[in-house]
């Protein structure tokens, strides 16, 4: 794990050679640098030598499950919960040690987090009246907040006449009044009806776009992840998975784990035959992985369901073999259908049908079909040595 | 846009303040712990050790538990302490319970009115319903031959005043538990054709049954520290509560009265400890599903618990009602004409009304004092990120007077405050050490109220105010406190009526010209004056009622008038 | 935060202020007392009439508990002065040492049995009360109780459970009549007395005016009682003969005396000036029959005439002495059976 989170850093924020060492100054562009950073609770630790640099500007999302640490890492960026090693600079600045107040940072969080008994504007201009503002200067920040979020005439009202949506608009006024140059939002839309959810997501990321405020996301969301964000972290269990553009994280998943939780994606257990080849079962199957994989390694496979071929698949194809339609599930644009081969029945596999195809192949339950895994989108994630193999095996 | 983009020139390092906003937090968590440690643990600490010295203060280890148990007559206390309190919680219990189903799950009308004459007691000092028994069942007693013979004086009347005064907790618990079911387990069961006294088995029983534990255990300690009842009408019947009070204040003796203290606390600690393992236990118990149970009308049942309820809320009344009549009797038996002499205490009482106000004074300062305190501890111990472990520490000793009874804790503050090098000794019989003795008493009841309306607050806006470079105090004045203000306001109620009715902690402290209403009470009936001491004992009972009623009015001014961001229209 | 501040400051000034101010003009002297709770207004009264700039701070409680206290506060004595309280407990203090001796200007004008006669003098007799019988007739005719005229009559099976008399531990009634009988019929002849009359006893109260006022009230048929509450009650129109019984009746002597160690010494000694004076002694002889002063005497009604003829010779330093020894076999023969009884 430990090599695969320096590539991923190295990836994510090309720096010369040399500059990678956890203390070193970061990149000129860097807004946010992580380094080193540790978090345990007890025997439980949370976060395990975190790297990361974020550039200014940028949009940055933390994705993963529950309690896989990225929630404890934005809230240690925002000084909220401290860490027991590491270190955090935000805009040039060494804040390891500075208390939240210090770090020049907004926040909106899951709950909204705005208080009941103050009104629209009270609630938008609170960070405001505590530094002393002539008032109607306060007052036209407020307005103006109000009108970037969209919510132009509600400033009379209290938080809880509106809706959630609303209420996590006025949430973003309120932590955007007082131009902080990091913004983080902790799990905003969660608690948000889906179309709401949908609406905001949307709202949010033209909102930074047109401010250019530096923000991070932290979400569970991986559909919101890859729609919103500029770069993705993918963390589990304390440690950054990977790190890349949507795109990246989707296509080249660096770990069977981000594989597994971005996107959807069918797993055969296989062992290395030869470069470029594996065997799954009893069939074997070419793979275009430029890595020198040894012989006799045991690996995972893996397979996004839409990158099942079976329009015009000739049986002479490269790894074109007969299925089985066990089961098909219906999920409106499309269906995923579960595909057994006929002569291998370890190779089981989801593929995914769009309505048209649906139509034109006649999928149906019990039907064989004629399909192909295309050698680039097969993605091997090797996980053993095969010595541990035989040592494990006897 | 532009406006927004600015970084503007305010956005500067304000390390320096908020270093102070931690060391303020420090201080405050340092000073909350200190005070709870000089109301709360030293005390308790000084009863301990007194426990174990001679009336010399010389150290003689067990010697004291030893002359203790050797000695017959306090022995018997002991038993006699168990057997009451086993025998008026067998009787509140299902009286409770019955009362508490009737009130949730039955259609019967006018609940509220049932409910409020089942706290009545709440408002009197335990003494009352003692009095008022004397004047029913007294060898003068209207009712008397309802007795067959047999004495109040003694086991019989401490159950029944007892019975009357643990009623209003007991209902509390069992309401609370009978409220919180899940209307679905009943339409199964329902569905499944299930008899009504099955259904009572199988799903309110099972149901309740931690409320019912809670509740018995909560009768049970009461009864075996209340002090009041036993001295007014337990006669020649000695219990614990009655033998503590006759070593310190009859024999001045200390060492002995600081064992029945520790003897006191046993069924008192144990019962705390069984209540917190059955609320660990009863998480989840419901789940966030249930839909809550609304019951049909049922003619037969709601007719039998109607009854039920006039009898028992009628009883209540009638039993305060008593002792209220009784103050207003000019020589009982013989001279039944109504008079307004017993409330001219200066004829009973070396200083005349001064107790009452006296009681006034002390209750006032404690709910005063007691509510920004104990409101600004539980903000320090729920809110606070510095001094983690100082918080927790201020949290054990908040909780401890739960366990505490109070004539234990005011047996402590006599031996604490009065002991020779202890420079508060000052404080000594002062009124500032009686509500300071109160507050410490009910510390524990108000603490969690403020600690669950705290909770009930979203965990972020302190992070918010810190992100927006507002300080914790400026969020607790202009949001918390506003948020918190119907939980101030209970705790503030409650500190009052509970300081304004308490006998048993102050008993031993009251100094010259400190005395409290009830406790003058307690000495007009000693000296044989009752009707004086029902008289007072009414006093306090108008007192503490009215001061509920503000506080329903005020409770509802504050929701119309202040409070309207709770209200979703407007 | 500040409202709440300032609110709680107010409350605290309200709470001290007020007596502060009070305590910088007067000096405060606290009395503890085993007076009855009727007579401390007048008393206070009538002291800080007669001397000026005093403060009268009054503890009240039963003898045997202002007595018990004195004794436990001995290290750290918080009363200036003890008034009205058993002369025999008075003795034992001087006994200890706890008393700060001082004759009163004008003490050789009281009856010589009312003076500490034997130096240093430590304490000043105010008034003598005694144990009385209070029979309630109407109760009695109902239970047939017959009327008692000795001691032994109360030991009848007509009054089992239907008595009731003060707790000698915490009452100086209690312990002058307990010191009475055995005083007067010998220990060994007292304690079988006392044995037959416990299991006639319904309650031993904790104040010795109790009983009778249980007794007037119907609540007993015959209570064991301080003179003068008898007296009261059968005024206030209550059913009862106020007896003293053929052999003579216990009595003790009430006594001021100042505290060795007070800070108020001086206040202290006027005032135990004024305890002496003719005056005092008519503001005793409102609520006593007999006073320490010659010649005032103010027989209040219904107080029984033979009183003065039926005291018996009471030996204080024997009361005093045998004080603890009494107490504790006492207990032991009475209080271990605190089963209820009627």
């Amino acid at each position: 794990m430990t090599s695969l989170r320096f590539e991923t850093v190295d990836a994510a924020a090309p720096r010369p050679a040399g500059a990678s060492t956890a203390g070193a100054s970061a990149s000129p562009r860097a807004y946010l640098v992580v380094r080193g950073l540790t978090r345990r609770f007890g025997a439980f630790t949370a976060l395990d030598r975190i790297d990361l640099e974020v550039r200014r500007g940028e949009f940055v999302c933390f994705l993963g499950p529950s309690g896989c640490g990225k929630t404890t890492l934005l809230r240690a960026i925002a000084g909220l919960d401290r860490q027991d090693e590491g270190r955090i600079e935000i805009g040039g600045r060494d804040v390891s040690h500075a208390p939240p107040a210090d770090r020049d940072f907004g926040i909106v969080f899951q709950s909204y987090a705005l208080f009941p008994n103050l009104t629209v504007d009270d609630n938008v201009a609170y960070g405001l009246v505590n530094r002393r503002r002539p008032r109607a200067e306060i007052a036209a920040r407020v307005k103006e907040l109000l009108a970037l979020v969209g919510l132009p005439d509600q400033g009379a009202k209290f938080p809880v006449q509106l809706s959630g949506g609303q209420q996590q608009r006025v949430a973003l006024a309120r932590a955007l009044a007082t131009s902080p140059g990091l913004l983080l939002l902790d799990e905003p839309l969660s608690a948000l009806d889906a179309r709401v959810r949908l609406h905001l997501r949307e709202e949010i990321r033209a909102l930074q776009n047109r401010l250019g405020v530096t923000t991070i996301m932290v979400t569970h969301d991986q559909e919101e992840a890859l729609a919103m964000a500029d770069r993705i972290v993918v963390m589990n269990h304390g440690v950054i998975e990977q790190v890349g553009t949507p795109e990246e994280i989707y296509r080249t998943p660096a770990s069977a784990f981000v594989a597994d939780f971005v996107g959807t994606m069918s797993f055969l257990d296989a062992t290395v035959a030869a470069p470029g080849e594996i065997r799954v079962g009893a069939r074997s199957l070419r793979v275009a992985d430029g890595r020198a994989l040894v012989p006799g390694c045991a690996a995972r496979v893996g397979l996004r369901p839409e990158d099942v071929r079976v329009r015009g698949v000739h049986p002479d194809d490269e790894n074109a073999f007969e299925a089985t339609i066990e089961d098909v599930e219906f999920l409106g644009a499309f269906c995923r259908a579960r595909l057994v081969a006929r002569d291998a029945p370890g190779l089981a596999l989801l593929a995914d049908f769009s309505a048209n195809l649906m139509r034109d192949v006649g999928v149906e339950v019990g039907k064989t079909l004629l399909v192909a895994l295309p050698p680039d989108a097969l993605r091997v994630f090797v996980r053993s040595s095969p010595m541990a193999d035989e040592a494990s095996a006897s | 846009m532009s406006a927004v983009l600015q970084s503007s020139e305010d956005v500067l390092p304000t390390a320096r303040r908020f270093i102070t906003e931690q060391r303020v937090v420090a201080a405050l968590v340092g000073l909350l712990c200190l005070a709870l440690l000089v109301a709360i643990a030293l005390p308790l600490w000084a009863l301990l050790s007194k426990s174990f010295l001679n009336a010399d203060g010389g150290f003689v280890g067990l010697a004291n538990f030893a002359r203790y148990f050797a000695t017959p007559a306090l022995v018997q206390s002991l038993i006699n302490s168990v057997m009451v309190a086993s025998l008026a919680t067998c009787i509140v219990v299902p009286l409770a319970f019955t009362y508490a189903y009737a009130l949730t799950r039955s259609c019967i009308p006018a609940k509220g009115l049932f409910y409020a004459l089942a706290l009545l007691p709440i408002f009197a000092p335990s003494l009352l319903p003692a009095l008022s028994f004397i004047y029913i069942f007294g060898n003068q007693g209207f009712l008397k031959d309802l007795l067959f013979g047999a004495t109040i004086y003694g086991p019989i009347g401490i159950v029944m005043a007892q019975v009357f005064y643990c009623l209003p907790h007991a209902t509390m618990i069992l309401v609370a538990a009978l409220a919180l079911s899940d209307g679905r387990l009943y339409e199964a069961a329902a569905a499944l054709g299930t008899t009504r006294w099955r259904v009572f088995v199988t799903v309110t029983l099972p149901g309740a049954r931690y409320g019912v534990v809670s509740a018995a255990v909560v009768v049970f300690t009461l009864v075996v520290t209340d002090f009041g009842i036993p001295k007014v009408i337990g006669g020649q019947f000695a219990v614990l509560a009655t033998d503590a009070y006759k070593q310190v204040v009859g024999q001045q003796n200390f060492s002995m009265g600081a064992v029945v203290g520790m003897v006191l606390l046993v069924p008192a600690v144990l019962a705390f400890l069984v209540e917190q393992i059955l609320k660990r236990r009863q998480v989840a118990l419901l789940s966030a599903r249930a839909v809550p149970y609304a019951p049909r009308p049922e003619r037969r049942r709601d007719a039998a618990l109607l009854l039920f309820c006039i009898l028992v809320g009628g009883l209540v009344a009638s039993i305060l009602g008593v002792a209220v009549w009784a103050s207003f009797i000019k020589y009982w038996p013989y001279n039944l004409s109504l008079t307004l002499s017993n409330y001219d205490f200066a004829e009973f009482e070396p200083d005349g009304w001064q107790p009452y106000f006296n009681s006034l004074k002390m209750a006032g300062l404690t709910a005063l004092i007691g509510t920004p305190v104990i409101f600004l501890g539980a903000y320090l111990i729920e809110k606070a990120q510095a001094a983690a472990l100082g918080r927790f520490f201020a949290h054990f000793l908040a909780m401890l007077p739960m366990a505490v009874p109070g004539l234990v804790l005011g047996l402590g503050y006599v031996f604490f405050f009065n002991a020779p090098w202890n420079p508060l000794g000052a404080l000594y019989g002062t009124i500032a050490v009686l509500a300071l003795n109160s507050l410490a008493h009910f510390y524990t009841v108000a603490h969690i109220t403020a600690v669950t309306a705290l909770k009930q607050i979203d965990g972020e806006f302190e992070s918010v105010s810190a992100s927006l470079k507002v300080p914790f105090w400026t969020t607790l004045r202009r949001v918390t406190v506003p948020i918190c203000m119907p939980s101030l306001l209970d705790i503030a109620v409650y500190l009052f009526v509970n300081a304004m009715t308490t006998v048993s902690a102050v008993i031993f402290l009251y100094g010259p010209g400190t005395k409290l209403a009830s406790i003058a009470v307690v000495h007009m009936d000693e000296a044989g004056a009752i009707a004086a001491a029902a008289a007072m004992a009414t006093c306090i009972v108008v007192t503490a009622i009215a001061v509920k009623l503000l506080h329903l009015l005020l409770d509802a001014v504050l929701l119309s008038r202040l409070q309207r961001w709770r209200v979703r229209t407007g | 935060m500040r409202r709440w501040l300032l609110a709680a400051g107010a409350a605290i000034a309200l709470a001290f202020g007020s007596g502060a101010a009070d305590a910088q003009q007067r000096t405060r002297v606290t009395i503890y007392t085993a007076l009855e709770n009727e007579q401390l207004a007048p008393f206070k009264q009538a002291i800080e009439a007669a001397v000026p700039g005093v403060e009268v701070v009054w503890v009240r409680d039963s003898t045997g508990v202002i007595t018990a206290r004195v004794i436990a506060e001995r290290e750290n004595p918080r009363a200036d002065m003890i008034m009205g309280l058993a002369a025999s407990s008075l003795l034992m203090f001087e006994g200890m040492n706890l008393l700060e001796p001082y004759t009163p200007a004008g003490v050789d004008a009281l009856k010589p049995a009312f003076r500490d006669s034997a130096p240093p003098a430590t304490w000043t007799g105010m008034d003598a009360y005694l144990g009385v019988i209070c029979f309630n007739t109407t109760e009695a005719r109902r239970f047939n109780a017959p009327m008692p005229a000795t001691w032994q009559d109360l030991t009848k099976p007509e009054f089992r459970g239907r008595l009731v008399m003060p707790h000698p531990a915490s009452s100086g009634t209690g312990y002058l009549m307990v010191a009475m009988w055995l005083q007067q019929m010998g220990e060994e002849a007292g304690w079988r007395f006392m044995d037959a009359l416990h299991e006639n006893m319904a309650v031993y109260t904790h104040s010795g005016s109790a009983p009778c006022v249980q007794a007037a009230r119907g609540e007993r048929v015959a209570g064991i009682s301080l003179d003068m509450r008898g007296a009261r009650e059968r005024t206030q129109g209550a059913p009862i003969e106020v007896i003293i019984p053929a052999e003579g009746t216990g009595w003790d002597m009430e006594a001021t005396s100042i505290v060795r160690g007070t800070r108020n010494l001086e206040a202290a000694r006027r005032i135990a000036d004024w305890v002496a004076t003719r005056q005092a002694n008519e503001l005793y002889s409102r609520f006593y029959a007999v006073v320490a002063y010659p010649g005032v005497t103010n027989t209040p009604a219904n107080y029984p005439a033979n009183a003065e003829a039926r005291m018996f010779p009471n030996n204080f330093t024997w009361m005093a002495d045998n004080r603890e020894r009494i107490l504790a076999e006492w207990s032991r023969r009475y209080e271990s059976k605190a089963a209820p009884r009627n």
